[in-house]
């Protein structure tokens, strides 16, 4: 005899329980620890720090343990986390001229003030699967260096001395910057809520329209004036004090990318430019989030809107891996009752479609 | 790192957010059927399972309040029972399976056959709130059709409809018209519940959570789906009774029984199901072995 | 018919920076009356078209509609609702392209009948019977109803398109080369087929082209287009039989004569 099926609180109850067992593994083995995970698996880390958009190593690799490796589950879980916690502020911009070095290179210079160092970059590396890494091997300090104390100046900031770089953009000064996770998302969007779209985007959709934007759709001349990547200051105004109060220092990765020069009837031909910032060690993220940006700044300067990396809103509707994934995978819901109805409309049309043939053909019979 | 990581508000969302989505309830039901942006909060649920329904629901959710949640129809299918204990923990609150009893029912997918009383809130969970997003993907445009009352695309996509399959084929997330303004999606619901929406002594809310927009319709106001003149609209009907209690006119599942095309009809609605059999009422299935107990 | 142009032109120009789009155009255009602009690429006439329908916010200038009510309204001083109605119900805009006047993805019929369901038709069959009739007076064949414009010619869909254009008997219908792209021999066809509905209908009509046979089929009065002024106007058959301005007898003594 049929019984309608229950039991979908005992079945939850024990899915989780198989989960947390596969996610321990084998008992055997030692528990991964949070320092461990961010020690030696750093980038995953700043990847699920980024696109949570919540800078805590600890809670990020938590999370990165929580969700057993699997980084959009760990970005889902820091969110969520990130929601709880109440606002109290906004800091005062960074200023990555102020940043504390540990990487900069520039494409367009083959030297400048303040040198290129390469930093601990995979860049250079053989891509050879390395056997030492499979035992505990002792790793040699690295070599250090005396800061020189020379200023590392923008590269943006050399071309803007002789006027070869349009500014760095045309908000008015007054303009309160928006806050995409507290506002409703309409379009067309202001470049500041774009920008923090692009940085909190899954680094794969950014990385494929930054690559489409390379190989023609939508090219914009793209050449990389710098990439820095080191430790900057986050300060708060305090109104009381009179001057602002540093609550600590977080890694970034600053990508400016130099662009297509435009000039025009008015103006005589400038450089143009994209712009990638990102939590953490990120070069790949900053990098296509500022092939991205200047490619969604189309409209902005004129040119012709006909590339996917062009259209704002296919680009930041589509760009939350959250969201993303979310919705895909809630196709696994039930969703029988819309089927069912699907299914009487189809057996409905085969049906008439039957009776139509089945009466043409006792029309034909009558007929002979 | 404390093993309290974080505190909860009551029902999770902290009060300032409880009141940015208040007030975006608030302006959708003084515009029925119109869908208001709100600055959707990341949920520890994901996007697409209910997390714009549980919003609304937190959002107006009191202590005093007895909350029913129901997916397919079902109190028992894994979604609702997770959305159940998520604002049990986080609400405390009294739960039900009976939607007489209920102050708030959220629901995805279906609306109770028992007709609503005043007081109570139906909330819905909307995946895209927008009727007009299959046929105008753009944003900017469709918000200035629904400005505009520009509802011409929506009727061409009727007549296509009429024209290829020779009746109006959407059988789902079928459009209406709110109090003769707007035309809103009233989510994935079956054709069969629409009727249901319209002078409704209840008040209904539509929470889309990825998509980020509430609307509502508020109590006894008019819904109306949209049709041809010549080709009026019409709910789907079921041949079968429900197999367990004999329901009639009500939307029923489709159970595989074998593999040899074995199949039985139940209803959708579980709550309404077992009243209807605690009441005495038996369907076919159920009836034989009734008789064999006797 | 009233004493009063549909249409009053007043001054419009539009600058891009320094560069000229159009200068101080002014006209008037009376009901049942089609004027045609005449130049070659690059002299404006596709901006100031743009400019006199609402596609393009002039720079300087005026541009006045008679509405059904009598009342001349400034198009710039409208809201958004309003001129798209307008847009909807009495006027016309002919693509040069169809495809861009055209939904390609859904039917013929539908493609007509929008129109009406926009301004609230709400009977199937009615508007079925409508979008077939049309389809008859733009001689497309009444069992194409349910195809797709994809599967169309070229001609078949700058018909198709103008049928959708006319459908709620618009005043005014703006067509930007309305020929442009097709087979000579289906050029020849259409222009009878609009020359026929623009005075079957009383159609005031505006028709940019490049080409002079165009002007001197649809048009009664034209006017003469370069590097965005206006440098010649008057009645059709006599710029074209008896141009005054030089570059108006270079572009008359241009056509080649087969």
């Amino acid at each position: 005899m049929y019984v309608a099926v229950k039991g979908g609180e005992a079945a939850i109850t024990n899915a989780h329980a198989l989960l947390a067992d596969r996610r321990r593994g084998d008992r055997a083995l030692p528990a991964l620890t949070i320092e461990q995970i961010a020690e030696q698996l750093g980038l995953a880390v700043d990847r699920v720090m980024a696109e949570a958009s919540l800078y805590d190593r600890s809670l990020a690799a938590l999370a990165v343990r929580q969700s057993r490796g699997d980084l959009i589950e760990a970005i889902f879980l820091l969110r969520a986390y990130r929601t709880t916690l109440p606002r109290f502020g906004s800091s005062v911009p960074v200023d990555t001229a102020a940043m504390k070095v540990e990487r900069r290179v520039s494409a367009t210079y083959k030297d400048l003030p303040g040198g290129q160092l390469l930093g601990p970059t995979f860049d250079y590396t053989h891509r050879l699967l390395d056997p030492s890494l499979l035992t505990d091997e002792v790793i040699a300090d690295p070599a250090r260096k005396e800061a020189s104390g020379e200023e590392m100046m923008r590269v943006s900031d050399i071309l803007a001395h002789e006027g070869l770089i349009e500014p760095d953009g045309d908000l008015p000064d007054d303009h309160a910057a928006g806050d995409l996770t507290r506002e409703p998302l309409e379009f067309p969007m202001g470049r500041d809520l774009r920008l923090q779209a692009l940085a909190r985007g899954d680094e794969g959709f950014l990385l494929a329209l930054g690559y489409s934007t390379q190989r023609g759709y939508g090219r914009n001349h793209p050449f990389v004036g710098e990439i820095r990547i080191g430790e900057v200051e986050v300060e708060v105004d305090m109104p009381e004090l009179g001057f602002p109060v540093s609550l600590g220092r977080i890694q970034l990765t600053e990508c400016q990318m130099i662009n297509q020069f435009k000039g025009s009837s008015i103006a005589p031909p400038q450089f143009t430019r994209g712009y990638g910032l990102v939590f953490g060690q990120s070069e790949r993220k900053a990098m296509s989030m500022s092939l991205v940006d200047r490619a969604l700044r189309a409209e902005e300067l004129g040119e012709d809107i006909t590339a996917p990396a062009q259209d704002e809103e296919f680009v930041i509707s589509h760009s939350d891996n959250v969201q993303a994934t979310g919705f895909v995978e809630h196709l696994k819901l039930p969703h029988y009752v819309d089927f069912q109805a699907e299914l009487a409309m189809v057996r409905k049309m085969r049906a008439d479609i039957e009776a139509t043939r089945h009466g043409d053909t006792e029309m034909k019979d009558a007929a002979e | 790192m404390s093993a309290d990581l974080a505190t909860y508000n009551f029902a999770y969302l902290d009060e300032q957010t409880k009141r940015m989505i208040r007030r975006a309830i608030l302006k959708a039901i003084a515009i029925p059927g119109y869908q208001v942006p709100f600055a959707s909060r990341e949920m520890p649920m994901p996007y697409g399972w209910g997390t714009g329904g549980v919003q609304v629901t937190a959002a107006i959710i009191g202590p005093d309040d007895v909350l029913k949640v129901i997916d397919q129809g079902a109190d028992d299918t894994t979604n609702a029972v997770s959305i159940r204990a998520f604002f049990q923990k986080v609400a405390n609150v009294a739960v039900t399976t009976h939607t007489k009893d209920a102050t708030i029912i959220q629901t995805r997918h279906r609306i109770p056959e028992q007709k609503l009383t005043e007081g109570q809130v139906l909330v819905y969970q909307v995946p895209i709130p927008e009727p007009l997003r299959f046929l105008e993907p753009r944003e900017t445009e469709t918000r200035k059709m629904h400005a505009l009352e520009e509802y011409g695309l929506m009727h061409v996509k009727l007549y296509e409809d009429i024209a290829h399959n020779g009746r109006i084929s959407k059988t789902y997330a079928y459009p209406v018209k709110v109090d003769g303004r707007y035309v809103m999606d009233p989510s994935p619901t079956p054709k069969f519940d629409n009727p249901k929406m319209h002078m409704s002594d209840a008040l209904q809310l539509f929470g889309a959570g990825r998509e980020k927009r509430i609307y509502a319709v508020p109590p006894h106001t008019e819904v109306v789906s949209l049709d041809f003149e010549d080709h009026p609209f019409e709910i789907q009907t079921f041949e079968q009774d429900c197999a367990l209690c004999g329901a009639h006119g009500v939307y029923l599942d489709e159970v595989v029984l074998d593999d040899q095309g074995g199949r039985m009809f139940v209803c959708s609605d579980t709550d309404h199901c077992e009243d209807r059999r605690e009441h005495g009422h038996v369907g076919e299935m159920l009836a034989p072995n009734q008789e064999a107990a006797e | 018919m009233s004493d009063n142009p549909l249409l009053k032109v007043s001054g419009v120009s539009k600058f891009y920076g320094s560069r000229i789009g159009c200068q101080d155009v002014s006209f008037d255009l009376w009901p049942g009356e089609v004027l045609a602009i005449v130049g070659e690429s690059g002299s404006g006439k596709t901006t100031l078209l743009n400019c006199l329908s609402t596609r393009l916010m002039p720079s300087a200038g005026s541009v006045e509609y008679r509405m059904r009510d009598g009342n001349f309204r400034d198009l710039y001083h409208m809201s958004e609702a309003e001129r798209r109605f307008l847009m909807r119900t009495d006027w016309g805009f002919v693509h040069q392209n169809p495809a861009d006047g055209l939904r390609m993805t859904v039917s013929a019929g539908a493609n007509v009948g929008e129109r009406l369901m926009a301004v609230g038709d709400r009977h199937y069959g009615k508007i079925r019977e409508t979008a077939t009739d049309w389809l008859g007076r733009v001689e497309i064949s009444a069992d194409r109803i349910d195809d797709q414009p994809r599967a169309f010619s070229g001609g078949m869909r700058q018909r198709l398109q103008i049928a959708r254009n006319l459908v709620t008997g618009p005043r005014l219908v703006f067509m930007d080369e309305p020929t442009g792209g097709l087979d000579v021999s289906v050029q020849a066809r259409l222009l009878d087929l609009v020359r026929g509905l623009v005075n079957d209908l009383g159609l005031s009509a505006i028709v940019v082209t490049h080409d002079l046979a165009v002007a001197r089929l649809l048009s009664h009065r034209m006017m003469v287009m370069k590097d965005g002024h206006v440098i010649e106007q008057g009645l059709t058959d006599r710029v074209l039989d008896d141009p005054r301005e030089p570059y108006t007898q270079l572009l008359v003594s241009s056509i080649l004569q087969v």
